[in-house]
């Protein structure tokens, strides 16, 4: 199911007995696994279980108490152009003083200390990247005229333009109508086609992804596991994660849906 | 003419204009203007207009403080202009306990202005300028101390502009690339600590967000281009000292009042001229208050 990338050896992601704490709050322990590079894997759970935390402690941004994390076989923080993220609301403090393109060049420059413009080079790659989420159109125009969805291509634009390896997305389908939603998604996947870039999206609602992803981490009674997807999309599993029972049915062409149980 | 007199124009303002004290009034004010230009964007993006007010009341009991111990009031006002702003700036990202804070420590220090001033008996002056300004008393000595000021501030803006600019517009994707999101908040309420002194011996406390902040808002709303808008901003601010200082040599106003007044009625006019463009623009692309969610228009058709 993963393809595999002569090139890239190191798994995307491998935790060793890895523990998060927060303040002085346990936030999940005890997290052994590997991802493979190039896959599209989901990271789910309940609302406070720690999927930021996960997610910080892969940027860099949360040591972890214990344990020992690598990505792509390196310490997390170490290479902070391999791996491209896109928050959860995007652009919502100063959409208004900044134009997309200028964003999205931010991605590339914006750790360079002191002045001076952005290279032929640097100008050309920002092109290549907004056409490539077709963005071109609306690239002019200031971040907060844009609609949601227009809004979050120039977040992925802005995220990849440093040709990352990883790509983060958090919640990057919530607050987005449906046809958005699945617009963004085939954009996951051709991106993914394209760029082979390792993908890791946090979801609530993992419907409009589930044909794309390889596996998914999951955060079960205080501890980070992953599995196929396969192995994930069960009533069981998924009624004990959420708390709530859930039900996977198959559409009739013979895809998987969850649903709220009966 | 009758209207111009009874308004208490001056027959001989362009005199006025060419005395030695004028001349100090221009160029302090101008590099005060320069310095805002520069300042305002970041503080508009930031939200930081609160904390940039703030600031100027702490630096309040600084300067009476200095009066009753005897040393220069731009001294205190510089130790408790630097102070507060490492205290705002080590409070994080919060913004609504940095709002509760800020405003809680802003109404205490203006009493202790106020009390540190009624202890003094002759720095009820110091209180006026430092409320209020006054540029028409700059001297040869602040004009040094303005453009060192300015040096410093231009210098480190340059150094830190693109992480800075990155931290501001986009934090948390700053913060996941490595930018010093934290470092760079400190250092930039340091830098706005320095543009409130100087412009608060230029326009005072209580009117120093017409040159810092509405100059940069107005050129937020002429070009989504930040190094654009901080020219515009500079623009703004420069003529409203050059316009206000003319203005108040011809009818003898104070000053302070006039550049408030040019750089508040340029806002209104350009944010008028916004206003009616964008009711005349269809509808999905206003998108200034347009929520995500109310937005998610078809992602290929921008226009509809």
């Amino acid at each position: 199911m993963f393809r595999s990338d002569p090139d890239r050896g190191a798994a995307a992601l491998a935790l060793t007995g890895v523990s998060a704490v927060r303040g002085r709050r346990l936030i999940w322990s005890e997290a052994t696994f590997e991802v493979p590079a190039g896959g599209i894997v989901a990271l789910i759970g309940a609302n406070g279980a720690g999927k930021t935390t996960l997610l910080h402690m892969i940027l860099g941004l949360v040591p972890p108490a214990s344990g020992e994390v690598r990505v792509f076989g390196r310490r997390p923080g170490e290479d902070n152009d391999g791996i491209g993220y896109v928050p959860q609301d995007y652009g919502a403090t100063a959409g208004e003083a900044i134009r997309a393109r200028d964003m999205v060049t931010l991605g590339l420059t914006g750790r360079r200390w002191a002045f001076g413009q952005t290279n032929p080079a640097q100008r050309q790659r920002v092109r290549e990247i907004l056409a490539a989420v077709d963005a071109t159109d609306f690239a002019e125009r200031r971040l907060a005229q844009l609609s949601g969805g227009q809004r979050q291509r120039i977040a992925i634009a802005e995220a990849l333009v440093s040709g990352p390896r990883m790509l983060i997305l958090d919640e990057p389908l919530a607050s987005l109508d449906l046809r958005s939603q699945r617009e963004i998604a085939s954009l996951l996947g051709r991106l993914h086609r394209e760029l082979g870039v390792t993908i890791l999206v946090v979801a609530h609602d993992l419907n409009p992804l589930l044909s794309l992803l390889d596996s998914a981490i999951y955060l079960l009674d205080g501890h980070p596991h992953h599995a196929s997807m396969t192995d994930v999309v069960d009533d069981a599993l998924l009624t004990h994660l959420y708390g709530t029972p859930v039900q996977v049915v198959h559409t009739p062409q013979g895809e998987p849906y969850m649903r709220s149980a009966p | 003419m009758t209207a111009l007199v009874a308004m208490g124009y001056q027959p001989h303002w362009w005199t006025i204009l060419g005395s030695p004290f004028m001349h100090n009034a221009l160029i302090g004010g101008t590099v005060v203007a320069l310095a805002s230009g520069l300042m305002g964007y970041f503080i508009v993006v930031r939200r930081n207009a609160f904390a940039s007010h703030a600031l100027a009341h702490i630096g309040l009991p600084g300067a009476t403080g200095a009066v009753l111990l005897g040393v220069p009031p731009v001294l205190g006002l510089g130790v408790f202009c630097v102070g507060g702003a490492l205290v705002i700036g080590a409070m994080g990202k919060r913004m609504a306990d940095r709002d509760v804070v800020t405003g809680t420590v802003l109404a205490f220090a203006t009493g202790l202005g106020l009390f540190f001033n009624s202890l003094a008996t002759k720095s009820s002056s110091t209180m006026t300028n430092v409320l209020f300004g006054n540029l028409l008393a700059i001297t040869g000595d602040q004009l040094v101390g303005f453009s060192v000021l300015f040096a410093i501030l231009t210098l480190c803006v340059g150094l830190v502009y693109r992480p800075l600019l990155y931290s501001s517009v986009n934090a948390p994707v700053a913060e996941a690339k490595g930018v010093p999101v934290r470092a760079l908040s400190v250092v930039f309420m340091v830098l706005l600590a320095l543009a409130v002194m100087m412009a608060v011996q230029a326009v005072g406390t209580l009117l120093l967000s017409a040159l810092l902040i509405t100059p940069a808002a107005t050129g937020i709303m002429l070009t989504p281009r930040p190094s654009r808008a901080m020219a515009i901003a500079a623009v703004i601010s420069v003529v409203s000292v050059w316009v206000g200082l003319g203005a108040s040599a011809m009818f003898n106003v104070p000053p302070s009042f006039l550049v408030v007044t040019v750089a508040c009625g340029i806002w209104l006019a350009v944010w008028s001229v916004d206003r009616a463009r964008q009711s005349r623009r269809p509808a999905g692309q206003s998108g200034v208050d347009h929520p995500v969610h109310a937005m998610a228009a078809p992602t290929r058709c921008p226009t509809k």
